[in-house]
Parts: C-alpha cells; structure tokens; sequence
C-alpha cells in the first residue's frame, strides 16, 4: 500500500517537473525544476532497492552537474523578445525532431509488445548476486566481469580532461597577472614591501 | 522504538509510522535547542580569546541571549523586495533549513539510537551536504541584487571543490572500515590503536586526512578562515544581505546545525563516535553512556571550530580554491593509493574480508 502511493508520489512528480522543465519561461527556474526531477528519480530508485545509484544520482547530478548548470544559467542575460523570435525560426526543426522521437517511441513500445529479443542462453556468469548489498554487486561487476571496459572508459575521461586543459590553459610570461608565485606572496615582509618617506612642507613625494 | 508502539495496541506499519514520527522529533527539537546553545558558546568563546566577556545580560550569565534574539527576529517585519523573485526567494531558507536536519537522520548518538540505520549512510551524508549549496545560490540569485550574487557564485564554486576533496577522505575511512554504514564504522574502531585506543586518528595514515578533513569541514561549513561567501568587508552580509526575520533566522539555524553535524561526523569517523576513549575499564568508563561521550566529543570539535574562528585571518579567495584543488585533491588521491596498498600489504581489510 505506501509502496504504492509512494512510487505514483514520486512519478507524479518526476513527470510534472520535467513538464515544467520545458513550460516555464525562466531558465533558472527551468533548472531548479530539472534538480527536483533528479531527486524525485532518486527516490523512484530507492524504492526499487537501487540505493547505492540513487545516493550517486544525487551526489554527482545534483550535487555536481545541476550546480555548475545553474551557476552557468544564472550568469546568463536573457532578452525573452530574443527567445520568441528565435522560436519562430526553429520551429519547422523542432517539429521534426518531435516526430522522430515520437516515431522512435511508438516503434519501440510496439517491438516491445511483439515479444523480447532472443540474446542466447545465459551462461550463469552474469547472474544477479542476492543476498549482497547494492555496492557489493556492482563493485564486482565493474572490478571482475568488466574490468576492461571500465579501466578503458577512466582512461578515455582522464584524456578528455588533459584535453579540456590543454585547450584552456595559457602559458603566458612569468611575472603576467594570474601566473603567481604563492610562496613568493608569503615570504613577502614588511621591509620589502613599503618604505617610510618623510618629506619637508611643500615638497612632493618621489616615488 | 516500533515494538513500544506495539505493545500500545497499534498495528506495525501505524506503530512505525509513529515511532518515525517520535524519532524525527526526539532529534530535531533537542538539535534546534543544542543550537540555540552552541551559538552561545561561540560567542562567550570567541569573546574570552578576545579578552571580551561576551553575552552577559540576559539571563543567568547571559544563557538566554540566543533566546532573545530568536525573540526578536520573530517579531520582526518579512521584508521582500520588490526585486526579488518572491517563489524562490521564500524557498531558499526552507532549503537551507531542511536539508541541514536531514542529514541528521542517519546520525548514530548510541549503539542503535539511529533514525534509519541505512547501508549507504556515509553517502547519503554526502548527498544532503552537496544539496546544501542550493540554499545559499537560489537565495544569491532571487535576491536580484550584487552582493547576494558575488556570494552566491563563491559559494557554489567553494562547496564544489571541497566537496571533492571530502569525498576522497571519507574514501580512505570506508577502506579502513570496510562499510558505508555509520554504526559499522564506529564499531570498526572499537580497540583500534594497539588494541587499547578506540579511534582511527591514532594510525600515522590516518591522521593527516583528519586534518585535511577537519580542514575541508572549515570550508564546507564556511567557517572563518574559508568564509568568502559572507566576508562582510567585501560583501556587506554575502547571500543574507536581502533576509530579515524569521527567513533569516532559518538561514542561521541551518548553517549552526551544519556545524553540528560535520563537528559529530569528525566524531564518528576518526574519533570513535560514542565509544569511551580507551578500550580498558580502569574507571567504569563503560557506565557512561555512550550518547554522553558522543556529545563531549562532539562539544569539544565545536570549540576546536570557536577556537579558528577566534585565531586565524579570512584567506582570500584564489588562494581558497588553490589549497582545495591543487593542494587537498591531489593529496587525498595520493593518501587513497598509499592507504589501497597498505591494506593490500598488511591484509587488514576491516569488517569486508
């Protein structure tokens, strides 16, 4: 019974919000809907027993990836007369990629309802673990079945991130603005720093 | 707590619905009191470093002052401004607030005085916590206004980048203890050091992160050194500058009850929660309960974060975000790798062997 009423709670909410994503005419609130989605799917997840990926759903999308999204969002300034003029130009284009996606979904739920896909007999190796926890199964899932894959899929990222560096990062001379030296800054004393002028009445000071 | 309900004449699910209910608040009005206090003795500690005496009027030595200032911003007027963009401008200090007791919930005061003893209670902490920067942007940016926002965009990128640097902390914890589970790491403690000493901080691996955790802790909560986000030099009162009243007070009740918890998690995770000391019985040490040595423990990591706060000068900003990336980052990930190898060499792998 509360299983129930609260998986039609939290999908309810899951599609209203991403229903709001789109209607609502603020970028920023159009995100903050975006962050309730997450979380209304995270509590979708706990209540199939996924906990270990509805804590990570919170931790890296909402944590994470939702801040940086409205910390872009809210730095943005948005002329709404722009926006609709631009609505006008896109539309043919939106239609078209609305009649794709509904298309692919009338096309998979209807493969779906003809039967599944024979992918061969299971060989037992890729069984569901029981009596473990959620952390436990997918530790060794990624660290002994697919171990390959998953070390392949670190290193892509890691040279994803030197690229990103690379492209960004500006090597300009020593003493430019941004290159600084910390240790210099603290090694800084008073003596080296200011002097004591003492000029006469009605001379200048020479710096 | 459900089986008393029960032998009241209740059904299960009514009798745990209600002992969840009895929990919730068991914790969360003692919390609203303890921080009441502890805003107290911050300032009576902060005052005798500085050679002041502190809140002395109200009340016996002054112990109602935080009772009187909830007084008077209850009483005060709701200012909106006209500005402001009013739907999120309200929702900000109710999610600065509710999250702040949310994480409270798998917070373990006892062997088995725990809300909800969940498997994943170590991230569910880092979940919640990495929620707590919406409270401080939704409200920087509702406010429409310059220095709400300055301090909005430090606060998301400070919280960001510690919370990184945490996580690879609590990392090296789990490795030790061998479990996510917050009651499972107190008891992975229990005779720890030489058989003798229930905590992990007395391992030479372990105490460096305590302090880079303690360090982060400072940042994460914006405690003194790393508090840019409300640097009242530069940014009039940062993210509060537009809240009055009671939105306000809500602001402040939160960032008090994070304090709190990060000053328990210092507890929990390094000092063995509510384990006594040391793990022989020369005085009857095991008769204290164990809630009692939880919350000096606790006590004494708040006046450790007084302490910073009565000491050390505000840090700029750049040399922030450099000691939490290129200082704390590569350090933790350096200590995850030595502490991989240790258990490796030594076959110590906690409860998870």
């Amino acid at each position: 019974m509360i299983q129930t009423i609260t998986f039609y709670l939290f999908a309810v909410l899951v599609i209203a919000s991403a229903v709001m994503v789109i209607m609502s005419r603020n970028p920023v609130h159009s995100v903050l809907w975006l962050i309730l989605a997450f979380f209304n799917a995270a509590g979708l997840m706990v209540l199939v027993g996924a906990e270990f990926i509805a804590m990570l759903l919170v931790i890296v999308y909402v944590g994470a990836v939702a801040v940086l999204f409205l910390f872009v969002v809210m730095m943005l300034d948005i002329d709404f007369a722009e926006l609709r003029a631009g609505f006008i130009k896109n539309f043919p284009l939106g239609i078209a990629i609305a009649a794709i996606l509904l298309a692919e979904l009338v096309l998979g739920i209807g493969a779906y309802r003809v039967g599944a896909i024979e992918l061969g007999t299971p060989d037992g190796t890729s069984a569901p673990l029981l009596d473990r926890s959620n952390i436990e199964s997918i530790g060794a899932l990624l660290y002994r079945d697919y171990i390959f894959l998953f070390e392949a899929a670190g290193i892509i990222l890691l040279v994803a991130m030197v690229g990103a560096i690379v492209l960004t990062h500006r090597k300009g001379p020593a003493d430019a603005r941004g290159q600084q030296d910390i240790g210099k800054q603290n090694r800084r004393r008073p003596e080296e720093a200011t002097v004591m002028k003492q000029p006469g009445i009605g001379k200048g000071v020479e710096l | 707590m459900t089986e008393f309900f029960q032998s009241l004449g209740m059904n299960y699910e009514f009798a745990w619905f209600t002992a969840t209910i009895a929990g919730v608040l068991l914790i969360a009005l003692p919390l609203m009191l303890a921080v009441a206090m502890i805003i107290y003795v911050d300032r009576k500690v902060w005052a005798a470093i500085n050679l002041r005496r502190g809140p002395n009027v109200v009340g016996p030595f002054g112990l109602l002052q935080s009772f009187a200032d909830g007084l008077k911003v209850f009483l005060q007027e709701t200012i909106i401004p006209s500005a402001a963009n009013k739907g999120i401008f309200i929702l900000a200090p109710i999610v600065t607030f509710t999250v702040a007791l949310a994480a409270w919930a798998v917070i373990p005061f006892d062997a088995g005085v725990v809300l909800a003893n969940i498997n994943v209670g170590l991230l569910y902490i880092l979940a919640i916590s990495s929620l707590s920067v919406y409270g401080v942007v939704m409200s920087g940016w509702a406010s429409n206004s310059k220095y709400p926002f300055f301090s909005a965009m430090r606060a998301a990128a400070q919280m960001i980048s510690y919370e990184v640097s945490i996580g690879f902390i609590l990392v090296c914890i789990v490795l030790f203890a061998g479990t996510f589970n917050l009651t499972g790491i107190v008891l992975g403690q229990e005779a720890f050091g030489l058989g003798l000493i229930n905590a992990f901080v007395v391992h030479p691996l372990i105490f460096p992160i305590w302090v880079m955790f303690f360090i982060s802790c400072l940042a994460e909560t914006q405690r003194v050194p790393f508090d840019l986000t409300e640097a009242e030099s530069e940014l009039v009162a940062g993210y509060q500058t537009e809240y009055s009243s009671m939105s306000f007070a809500l602001f402040w009740l939160g960032e008090y009850a994070n304090i709190l918890l990060m000053c328990s998690l210092n507890t929990l995770l390094f000092f063995g929660g509510w384990l006594p000391p040391l793990n022989i019985d020369l005085i009857p040490w095991f008769d204290i309960p164990g809630i009692i040595w939880f919350l000096l423990k606790t006590f004494f990591f708040f006046f450790m974060f007084s302490w910073v706060m009565a000491t050390v000068p505000r840090y700029r900003y750049d040399q922030l975000m450099r000691l939490g990336w290129k200082v704390f980052l590569p350090l933790s990930l350096f200590f995850i790798v030595v502490i991989s190898g240790y258990l490796m060499a030594t076959g110590h792998f906690g409860g998870a062997a």
